[in-house]
């Protein structure tokens, strides 16, 4: 069997933002890049699957600014992927270019029997690039899973909904899944799996290379700002009966939301 | 005059108000609204919409479309956007709509924008802001090169016009599905009968500080006094306490409620990104330092697991 995992690198979750002078991105320096939270299930499950099925092959491939983006094959390669690939690209790529160069390397590197991503990526939480990719390589997907069962024709899903509600899908592979929290526990890489990692060669790819360019960017993302500034916190002091007195009268007066 | 298609979801005919705000912004963009609604009840959701200025409505009323099918719902609307050739294509921020809208964007060479909080149609040209890093900062995006703008919007961001006198042209469809690889075979519903915490106008969260899992009762007994949803932070998720539907923060939900109550919740950066922009913030923490503090609009200092349930009867009392 050959898995494909799609990831992305984004700022950790911890990283307190700020916005560049020009509004044209955020300030990239000191920030921590990591595996993108939702990628780590993704990673995770694709690397039991790979164990369970004797034979089978564990690739992993990331889109970005190459030379940072590839710590993060490096992560993933040290959890237990087998072989990783890179797509360099500019950091203001969007998600149809995304798709449809991950696509493309679906193509020329497969036939792959599954394609996993995270159900979202953290940064700009769109959502979209599981589907996306479903669509340009014609395969069925799923996406906010948090169960998986293999099976050899139709495989089973759990996928999350609205209200804790969850839905059981039959699907036929090849197929895409992005993975939620939930799905596994992901393992920390060992450190015989980072020494292996370092010395592993990452396959290159160009846009161009994919069939990919510029008019295949369909959002432009710019003029970021901070939210407002909040006002400064009211302190309820007193009892703890006449705090929630007093709360419960603002509330209702002077915030108006009871 | 361009068309722009809406996205009409409904409980058994009753139009659901994420779809009214829609439908009161496409009217407001000066195009020609088309709605597009499925499942049980849809020609009675094709009607009302009418009312709030559609003026043709694709109904496809087939009871097996009540729940979302990825192939299905994706080859109704491509029946519906293969003839009715918008320019812009709005969605709700519905689970539902934000796995099929990328799907059509891909399929139609377009773009998509998930998550809008903001919208701005002029001349057929969509601006939207959306929040990134699931708030820490926002950014307007716009489209490029993209036959059809296909946009979701977060609930609760965009007013809603009171209905007015008007009447939609009422289109009846249907989809079948052929090579369907994907088939639903159950849904369980969730426990909870409160409002998913992305639709919620007041949320009460609970953290460590509650102390223990069994103390999300004290939560329960606020959310059902108020209405309200109950959300978690990621510690007592990990922790198990709750399950992950219920967290709230950058790898959780994205919530914006009017009231937020935050209950033994020191406020992580994470947390903060996830709920910073509700209207009113109410933080209630025994640290006086805790960063949740900063954000909130009110601040109790104090143990949440004695706190809530005086906030409750004080509120049964208020609110009877």
């Amino acid at each position: 069997m050959k898995i494909l995992v799609c990831v992305k690198q984004v700022p950790d979750t911890n990283t307190k933002v700020q916005v560049k002078a020009d509004k044209s991105g955020i300030e990239t320096n000191g920030i921590k890049w990591v595996l993108n939270p939702y990628d780590e299930f993704a990673v995770e499950e694709a690397i039991k699957l790979r164990d369970a099925n004797a034979g089978s092959q564990l690739f992993v491939v990331t889109l970005g600014p190459k030379a940072r983006v590839v710590d993060t094959l490096r992560t993933a390669l040290a959890m237990g992927a087998d072989e990783a690939m890179v797509v360099d690209a500019p950091e203001s790529i969007d998600n149809h270019a995304t798709a449809k160069a991950l696509a493309a390397v679906i193509t020329k590197e497969g036939p792959f029997d599954m394609v996993f991503t995270g159900k979202l990526a953290i940064d700009d939480q769109q959502g979209a690039v599981t589907q996306m990719i479903a669509d340009f390589a014609k395969m069925p997907h799923a996406s906010v899973i948090s169960k998986f069962t293999k099976n050899d024709t139709v495989s089973t899903v759990e996928r999350e909904v609205e209200g804790g509600s969850k839905e059981m899908i039959e699907i036929k592979g090849p197929f895409v899944l992005g993975a939620n929290k939930g799905l596994n526990t992901p393992r920390y890489a060992s450190l015989p799996g980072i020494m292996k990692a370092k010395k592993k060669t990452v396959k290159e790819f160009t846009l161009s290379d994919l069939g990919v360019s510029d008019s295949d960017i369909k959002v432009k993302i710019s003029n970021f700002s901070m939210p407002a500034e909040r006002a400064p916190v009211n302190m309820i002091s007193g009892e703890a009966a006449a705090q929630v007195a007093t709360l419960s009268k603002l509330l209702r007066e002077e915030a108006k939301v009871l | 005059m361009a068309n722009i298609l809406v996205s009409i979801e409904h409980t058994a005919g009753k139009i659901k108000s994420p779809s009214l705000e829609l439908l009161t912004a496409a009217k407001k963009s000066g195009m020609t609204v088309i709605g597009v609604s499925l499942g049980a009840g849809s020609k009675t959701a094709a009607a009302e919409a009418g009312k709030y200025g559609a003026t043709k409505v694709y109904a496809f009323e087939d009871a097996a479309l009540d729940n979302y099918n990825s192939e299905l719902y994706f080859n109704a609307y491509k029946q519906v956007i293969d003839e009715a050739k918008p320019e812009v294509v709005l969605g709700t921020g519905s689970s539902s709509q934000k796995d099929l809208l990328p799907k059509l964007a891909a399929t139609f060479s377009s773009g998509v924008v998930a998550d809008a909080t903001e919208l701005s149609i002029a001349n057929g040209k969509v601006t939207t802001k959306k929040p990134m890093y699931s708030g820490k900062c926002l950014a307007t995006a716009e489209f490029v090169n993209s036959p059809i703008q296909f946009v979701s919007m977060r609930p609760n961001q965009l007013s809603v016009d009171a209905p007015a006198d008007g009447s939609a042209e009422v289109i009846e469809k249907s989809v079948s599905g052929t090579d369907m690889r994907i088939a639903i075979k159950e849904i369980v519903k969730g426990a909870s009968k409160r409002l998913d915490l992305t639709e919620a106008n007041i949320i009460v969260s609970g953290g460590r500080g509650l102390k223990e899992a069994a103390n999300f009762k004290l939560l329960e007994d606020l959310a059902d006094v108020l209405g309200a949803s109950v959300g978690a932070s990621r510690a007592v998720v990990d922790a198990g306490w709750v399950p992950h539907s219920m967290q709230v923060g950058q790898t959780g939900k994205t919530v914006a409620p009017s009231l937020y109550i935050a209950a033994g919740i020191s406020g992580a950066i994470q947390h903060l990104a996830g709920m910073s922009t509700s209207k009113v913030i109410v933080a209630i923490n025994t640290d006086p330092e805790a960063p949740i503090f900063q954000k909130a609009t009110y601040g109790i200092v104090g143990d949440a697991t004695q706190v809530l349930p005086l906030l409750t009867e004080e509120f049964k009392k208020m609110l009877s």
